[in-house]
């Protein structure tokens, strides 16, 4: 009987006001750990610089000195994916607001469950020329946009701000316009029509 | 006896700390998944102004984080590898690249709901496709990287 309740209790979603310092608690792990700041975009960079450097200058640095320890901690971030969205999945569909709900549904979003909608992030969607410029197309802006920033919403959003650095807030507010942009006037040419 | 080079303890220690690195991505990884900010739903609530979700975490994210970063800083503390805690400060120059690169990561963020981290959670969470999306990334970084002489920063 307790064991079931504490079991429903890790599969239940968590809260604001435990995710919240729960981020702020990591970014501060990895710079006491080792001097790190929390962020992910880089890993694009590193992949690059070890993959495919050519002769472009922006991929030449030694990526197993400064990019390793985020590259394992990407792949940390795989596995945490799995222990949270596979064996610690919520049951319920995700308990937006009555507004997103309706909102999302008069763009023709049906199904709530899950962490992304179904009916755009499946393997059949890139047979679709909306599908195709969802992944391929949002994939290639977030690699884009986050290595000429210099950062994503964790490097910026949560080291750089944290640490009260104006680029990161400027960066910050570009995302948040352009991500309310993006949502209120591309997603539903995607979506719908 | 030999001589070998003064970087080899470092690259050690920094070897060491692999594993530690690996949970902290776990964690991480746990909170965008449980804190549901891998959810597309949730950054849509967020970006549609239908809710408050998101501005509450990255609040109390930055309440905890920041007062932390200080006194870190402040106190010179040092992390565990050794070194004096330090987080550089990023070059403001004219601003243009965190304006123009954080307006089009903003466009890809708006409709796939994804930014980099949640890319990675998703993944693992076993929403396929996603690796798609993070090669296209991978591809969008390269030509940046290709294209960077070219471009305002």
């Amino acid at each position: 009987m307790q064991i079931s309740g504490m079991l429903e209790l890790l599969h239940r979603p968590w809260p604001w006001y435990v995710t919240g310092p729960f981020l702020g608690l990591v970014a501060t792990g990895l710079l006491v750990i080792g001097n790190k700041q929390l962020g992910v975009s880089g890993n694009f960079r590193h992949l690059c610089a070890a993959a495919l450097p050519r002769n472009v200058t922006f991929f030449k640095y030694d990526w197993t000195r400064s990019g390793l320890w985020n590259l394992v901690f990407a792949g940390g971030i795989v596995a945490g994916g799995f222990v949270g969205g596979v064996l610690l999945a919520s049951p319920e569909p995700v308990a937006i607001t009555a507004r997103a709900h309706a909102d999302l549904a008069s763009l023709g979003v049906h199904d709530f469950s899950g962490l992304v909608p179904h009916q755009l992030f499946h393997w059949g969607t890139l047979l679709t020329l909306k599908g195709w410029l969802l992944i391929v197309g949002g994939g290639f802006l977030i690699g884009f946009g986050t290595a000429y920033a210099g950062g994503c919403t964790s490097g910026h959003g949560i080291t750089g701000l944290a640490d009260l650095q104006l680029p990161s807030l400027i960066a910050v507010v570009a995302f948040f316009a352009a991500g309310a942009l993006a949502s209120h006037f591309l997603l539903p040419l995607l979506l719908t029509g | 006896m030999t001589t070998t080079a003064p970087v080899a303890p470092v690259a050690r220690a920094r070897e060491r700390l692999l594993p530690v690195y690996f949970l902290a991505g776990v964690l991480f990884g746990i909170v965008l998944t449980k804190g549901e900010l891998a959810s597309w739903f949730r950054i849509q609530e967020a970006l549609r102004f239908d809710g408050a979700y998101l501005y509450e975490v990255f609040a109390s994210a930055l309440a905890v984080a920041s007062p932390l970063f200080w006194t870190l800083e402040r106190r010179r503390v040092r992390s565990l590898a050794g070194e004096p805690i330090v987080i550089p400060p990023k070059a403001l120059g004219r601003g243009r690249r965190y304006l123009i690169g954080g307006a089009i990561f903003g466009l890809g963020w708006g409709v796939t709901g994804a930014c980099p981290g949640p890319l990675f959670a998703l993944l693992g969470a076993g929403v396929g496709v996603i690796a798609v999306m993070i090669f296209s990334a991978l591809a969008g970084t390269w030509v940046y990287g290709y294209l960077r002489p070219t471009l305002p920063h």
